[in-house]
């Protein structure tokens, strides 16, 4: 156990919690991560590499980890990749590593690495692309099973996920010293503010390094003193566990929250934040960066700062006998960390030829050996962790400088300097710029995100702005505040608390060593340890011409794992200038992108899974139709019967049962989803002659006319029946799917080109459920109602209407036919449809009345030769081209569409034309979409859009747009099936049943 | 249009709300509701509107109450009056007739819609988690409507005059059961319990 | 993801709200137009990268058409006004002048 005897803020000692990893029990504490307590425990190995499958240990203590990948859960929970860093302990949780076969500790994918000569940079794009067979065949069924990072989830996740909407004037990314600063003051300015951090407490680097002094008090305290003062503000509000993933334009910024990983059902597991905010300060501190030397990446070898973070967080040293390898002062602070906590140094090795100062001489005066201008040479070690290093001597100025003296230990702390988190600044276009003194890349002031008004948004406060020193930190959250808070109208001063703090002295970059060494001085050099990109890479990209920093990014695939560079790119970057012996500043940097760490699939699916992942409407019949056992089918976002199943009847016979109850006595279809629009207005005739390609203003109130609908392209885009309910009203029938489109079409003539017309229109499509009673037996089912309706042919002949009342229900009842039969379309407010509907049933027994589905309607349609908007037409169809252009008024100066007919290419020879198919054999049921082929077999000339079988004509029947159709009558067509059969079909009028239209109109 | 008929209409939904929600949730029944267009500039349309709801013409995104009246501003030429479910054609009839010299369109929709009641001290959470408003107190109060989209079904939101927690979510009748189901998951107590 | 301003009901809404129409005033030529006159009219888009003059709807909202000035690149919002304005108000000039001339 590597538990510390005592210490540890964040973690309850009383509360034991146990866990599992590999199968294996472990024990650890509440408040503890997953990382934090495998160290408790002493493991080191927790994970293996990309590329090589090499051994890895944790190496930070946040969201930046690139090695402690495992698979979380298991079964229906399993979620892969989760950071072990991120994870909270929880009782019961159990986690696996992942990458590795078939164990952690025996890998075979090791062999990688003993082949690794074999795998340079740019290996795959080099070797695996001749032969092409052989990269289905034999590379990737091999690599797919070595390769990958964890295991997709093979079960549906039963855990529920959640957006939430969310508006604030100040969003504040960071919950450390700057942002309680900052959230303090535009609080205080009477902001509405959201306050988010990523881990599960406030405070960020002050609850670790908290050598100094704020106003007085100590860091602690101050943080403590500004957690209290921003809980009692009604206009704060703080979400912890809250990462802000993403800032995107105009000020959306994306949230990402982990609720409730234990997964006990306690309401949704994560949560996407969906806020919209006027200002963003981007407090979002800074991510320590690795040194590249030979066996950094053994476990046991960590980040400096994560190596104090589980000293004083989590009660944890990762090591027993430490070495501090650092370029600055700040290593110095993990020393005096692991020495207050009783735990041995070997040395710091610090890159400086004279490091001075206040935190070197306190580590010396502690008794610890500084070593000046001094490297790691050689990291000594295995998968079991570190046991020694080598050093190497700054001294020298050689090139492969002579590894120095031994030194054992089990833990390296690496402090190879700061790089500022300013993904958010730079997400929706911030720009940054290289501070060579620093070494690092600092958000531009000049060049900030800018919202709607052009103006800038993001302002970086803190680490995240490049601010190392306390009183630097808090000044700069401070002008953050106040330019954040200006911008919105808002003031606050700019100034800051006192900060007491040791003077640091300035510190030497430093990427690789030894600084002049050869890439291949010893052996790997890591950057990326998660996808296995070493400084012997990066070279190798700038010596074969991949000199733009994105090329070399993607030909070494440096950064481009789930950690996204965190730890590597600035490293990388480095090492590419100096490769290509250019500044930093000339390589440039990547792109970064959102979200900031992986978030979940789940959280991006919302509550929009199951029954909830896409609207569906229901007619106010569904649960009729449910009942009698209807197969229902979209369209639009509709449900309809598709057909009535009886018993265990299969789909045919069952759809034929229908078709020959229309033809033979008499059928109901819900017809409710026809879209209905009212369209008003002195201009309505007029405003209607322009929709259609039809003449409107001609028709008769109490008259209906079907219509036809084209883009000013001049092609169908809808079809409906229009009926005249007065002298200023019409009743505009859509397909099904059509009608919002229609009623927002009408809309957008109206509003954006034709304002000056007195049009108002109303989508009343669902005021009204509407069946069609269609059958010879229609009339006499319908007589049978109470009322005065006289519903004679006489009286409501075909394409008439009249408003009734049928047994006391009001209704609207229409003379128009959609299957060729006597049909009458009853309209009645929705409400009243299931009682409408229940008396069709019961009055019309013992006339054969029952129900019809779309695919019977279809059928039917078809027989009469009817076309349907979207299966006779796809875009490109004009009405000529569907033979119907006695439906195109030549009397109208002009209608959307009819300039359009004019062009060349819409009056040309050769336009596909709507045509039947009769099979030569006729129970062949052509295939929907088969191509017509030309006499020589050279090209298709055309397709099949409808094909069914007809049980009235006891045939197969299809219609078919064929170039130059119409004159190809009673010619013999060959129709492919498939790569190796044909069928043949003779080229007929597309109506084949009742041409003369007698059935429908008695 | 007979009591007995309006007993068998297919209510909007099964009305009972599950239990475990952490706001109040109900289907509303069927309620009269027109949808009236007219240029609101037209004087003699608009003292039409007034005298026949008996509301006063609502401010832009407002609504504004009488009896069993409401009168919603919808666009910059369209209102929704709603009121009782049996008066809706007399209310059309009264409207045609008292604006009978104006270019308008009244029209009874009140078949078209389902209406449902979130209601509570967390109901303004429960909305946000599918619709793009702020609701926060002082951004939208008693009398406020929003036309705007809950998931992907576009919504009419309403605070009504009851209370300040207390709204009113209509959408086109069809998507009703949807609609319903999402705020049934969207009002679960679990989710509301960390949030205001 | 745009913030926008609708012009006729005066909501601030996000872009889900809306729906884009395209460029913003096309002339629709009438019937008697040459083809390529009505080619232009169909098909022919400035797609600039810049100011651009764009028709939105509210779609999920009051329904309104309305124009809206605004840069490609930046996505600044140099204005909104109402559909059937058939040039830009000159504020709204005023003001892509004043922002684009630097």
């Amino acid at each position: 156990m590597t538990r510390l005897a005592e210490g540890g803020a964040l973690i309850d000692r009383t509360k034991p919690v146990s866990f599992k990893f590999d199968g294996k029990t472990y024990q650890g504490f509440a408040g503890d991560t997953l990382a934090s307590a495998m160290l408790a425990n002493g493991v080191k190995l927790v994970g293996r590499s990309y590329k090589y499958h090499r051994p890895r240990g944790v190496v930070t203590s946040g969201p930046e980890e690139p090695n402690a990948l495992v698979n979380l859960g298991s079964g229906p929970t399993h979620e892969p990749n989760v950071r072990m860093t991120q994870v909270p302990l929880f009782e019961g949780l159990e986690a696996t590593s992942q990458n590795r076969f078939p164990s952690l500790n025996a890998d075979i994918g090791v062999l990688n690495a003993l082949a690794s000569k074999l795998y340079p940079a740019g290996f795959y794009y080099k070797t695996f692309i001749h032969p092409r067979v052989a990269w289905k065949h034999l590379f990737e069924p091999v690599i797919r099973n070595i390769a990958g990072l964890g295991r997709a989830p093979s079960e549906a996740d039963p855990d529920t996920y959640e957006h939430q909407y969310a508006f604030c004037d100040v969003l504040i990314a960071g919950g450390g010293a700057a942002g309680l600063l900052a959230a303090r003051k535009a609080g205080e300015a009477g902001a509405r503010v959201m306050l988010v951090e990523q881990t599960e407490r406030l405070g960020g680097r002050m609850l670790v390094d908290d050598d100094a002094e704020i106003d007085g008090k100590s860091a602690v305290a101050w943080v403590a003193e500004q957690v209290i003062a921003l809980e009692a503000m009604d206009n704060v509000t703080i979400r912890l566990n809250t990462c802000a993933s993403a800032a995107y334009d105009h000020g959306y910024t994306m949230l990402y929250e982990r609720r409730t990983d234990d997964r006990k059902g306690t309401g949704p597991r994560h949560r996407l934040w969906r806020v919209r905010t006027k200002q963003i300060i981007a407090a979002t501190g800074m991510i320590e960066r690795p040194i590249a030397f030979y066996g950094n990446d053994v476990p046991g070898v960590m980040l400096a700062s994560a190596v104090r973070d589980y000293v004083k967080l989590w009660g944890v040293a990762p090591g027993r006998n430490t070495v501090v390898y650092t370029v600055g002062d700040d290593g110095y602070r993990t020393a005096l960390s692991l020495h207050a906590a009783g735990h041995k140094l070997s040395a710091v090795l610090d890159v400086r030829e004279d490091p001075v100062g206040m935190l070197v001489e306190q580590v010396r005066g502690a008794g610890i050996k500084v070593m000046p201008a001094t490297g790691i040479g050689k990291v000594i070690g295995g998968k079991a962790g570190v046991t020694a290093i080598k050093t190497v001597s700054f001294a020298t100025g050689k090139d492969d400088a002579p590894l120095d003296d031994s030194i054992p230990c089990d833990c390296v702390a690496m402090a190879g300097g700061w790089s500022p988190v300013v993904h958010l600044y730079s997400h929706s276009g911030g720009k940054v710029l290289w501070d060579a003194k620093l070494a690092m890349y600092r958000p531009d002031a000049n060049f900030r995100p800018t919202d709607g008004s052009g103006e800038g948004f993001v302002h970086a406060a803190g680490g995240a702005n490049g601010e190392l020193q306390t009183q630097a930190v808090l000044k700069s959250a401070a002008e953050a505040a106040s330019g954040a808070l200006s911008s919105i109208g808002m003031t606050t001063d700019t100034s800051a608390p006192t900060v007491a703090a040791v003077a640091e002295q300035p510190m030497q970059p430093t990427w690789f060593t030894p600084t002049q060494g050869k890439a291949s001085y010893g052996g790997k050099h890591f950057l990326d340890y998660q996808n296995d990109v070493t400084v012997a890479d990066i070279r190798l990209a700038a010596r074969e011409g991949y000199e733009s920093v994105e090329h070399a990014k993607r030909y070494t695939t440096l950064g481009m794992a789930t950690d996204q560079g965190k730890l590597s790119n600035i490293n990388g970057h480095a090492i590419l200038a100096d490769a290509l012996g250019k500044a930093m500043p000339e390589v440039g940097t990547t792109t970064f992108r959102p979200p900031y760490t992986p978030i979940s699939m789940g959280s991006i699916a919302g509550r929009e899974k199951g029954i909830l992942f896409k609207p569906v409407r229901e007619t106010v019949m569904h649960n009729w139709h449910a009942a009698q056992n209807a197969e229902f089918e979209p369209v639009g976002d509709w449900r309809r019967p598709y057909r009535y199943q009886q018993g265990n009847e299969a789909r045919e016979p069952s759809i034929h049962r229908e078709i020959a109850r229309v033809r033979e006595a008499v059928g109901l279809l819900d017809a409710s989803t026809l879209g209905k629009i009212i369209v008003k207005g002195p201009d309505a005739g007029k405003f209607l002659n322009m929709m259609y390609t039809n003449m409107m203003s001609t028709l008769k109130p109490g008259k209906c006319r079907y219509g036809l609908m084209c883009n000013d392209n001049g092609f169908l885009m809808d079809d409906g029946v229009v009926a005249r309910l007065d002298e200023d009203t019409f009743l505009c029938h859509t397909t099904s799917g059509g009608s919002d489109r229609v009623h927002a079409w009408m809309e957008e003539w109206l509003q954006t080109e034709w304002f000056d017309l007195k049009v108002y229109t109303a989508n009343v499509t669902e005021q009204w459920a509407q069946f069609a009673v269609a059958g010879p037996n229609a009339r006499k089912l319908l007589e049978r109602f109470e009322g005065d309706t006289d519903l004679s042919g006489d009286a409501l002949p075909f394409m008439g209407f009249t408003d009734g009342v049928l047994d006391g229900l009001p209704v609207r009842i229409f003379r128009i036919s959609f299957s060729g039969e006597l049909s009458f379309e009853i309209a009645t407010p929705t409400s009243y449809g299931p009682a409408l509907w229940e008396a069709l049933m019961s009055k019309g027994e013992d006339l054969g009345v029952g129900p019809y589905g779309t695919e019977a309607l279809h059928v039917l349609r078809a027989e009469k030769g009817f076309i349907v908007v979207g299966d006779e037409t796809d875009g490109t169809v004009t009405p000529h081209d569907v033979g119907m252009s006695w439906a195109v008024s030549k009397k109208k100066e002009d209608f959307i569409g009819k300039r359009a007919m004019m062009r060349s290419d819409l009056t040309r020879e050769g336009r596909k034309q709507l045509v039947g198919l009769l099979t030569t054999n006729p129970r062949r049921v052509l295939p929907d979409g088969a191509h017509a082929m030309s006499a020589d077999g050279t090209r298709a000339i055309g397709h099949v859009t409808s094909t069914y079988y007809s049980p009235t004509l006891k045939r197969s029947i299809a219609m078919a747009l064929i170039e130059d159709g119409q004159s190809m009558m009673g010619q013999t067509l060959t129709i492919g099936i498939d790569a190796n059969s044909a069928a043949k079909a003779v080229v007929s009028s597309p109506v084949f049943y009742d041409e003369e239209g007698a059935r429908q109109n008695v | 249009m007979s009591e007995s008929n309006n007993a068998l209409a297919r209510a909007p939904r099964d009305d009972t709300a599950p239990d475990g929600l952490g706001v109040q949730l109900a289907a509303m029944p069927l309620r009269a509701m027109l949808t009236i267009r007219g240029d609101f500039a037209d004087a003699g349309f608009v003292s039409a509107v007034e005298a026949v709801s008996g509301c006063t013409m609502p401010d832009v995104r407002k609504a504004t109450f009488a009896g069993n009246n409401s009168l919603l501003w919808m666009s910059p030429d369209e209102l929704m009056l709603f009121g009782d479910y049996a008066k809706a054609d007399d209310l059309v009839a009264a409207l045609n007739e008292k604006a009978a010299g104006s270019h308008m369109l009244a029209v009874n929709v009140s078949d078209a819609r389902a209406v449902f009641k979130v209601s509570g001290a967390k109901a303004r959470y429960a909305l946000a988690k599918g619709a793009p408003v702020d609701f926060a107190q002082g951004s939208f109060g008693t009398g406020d409507l929003r036309r705007t989209r809950i998931a992907t079904v576009a919504t009419g939101i309403v605070m009504t005059a009851e209370d300040p927690d207390t709204f009113e979510v209509f959408c086109f009748r069809s998507y009703g059961t949807y609609l319903w189901n999402w705020l049934i998951s969207a009002c679960d107590e679990n989710a509301l319990s960390d949030l205001g | 993801m745009l913030l926008i301003h609708c012009p006729c009901c005066g909501v601030e809404a996000e872009e889900t709200e809306f729906a884009a129409g395209g460029e913003a005033h096309i002339h629709r030529p009438g019937p008697d137009c040459s083809d390529a006159e009505w080619a232009t009219y169909l098909f022919d888009r400035k797609n600039p990268r810049g100011v651009h003059l764009e028709r939105w709807r509210h779609a999920f909202g009051c329904g309104k058409w309305f124009h809206m000035a605004r840069h490609t690149y930046t996505l600044e919002v140099y204005g909104v006004y109402q559909a059937d304005e058939l040039t830009p108000p000159q504020a709204i000039l005023d003001r892509i002048a004043e922002r684009t001339s630097a």
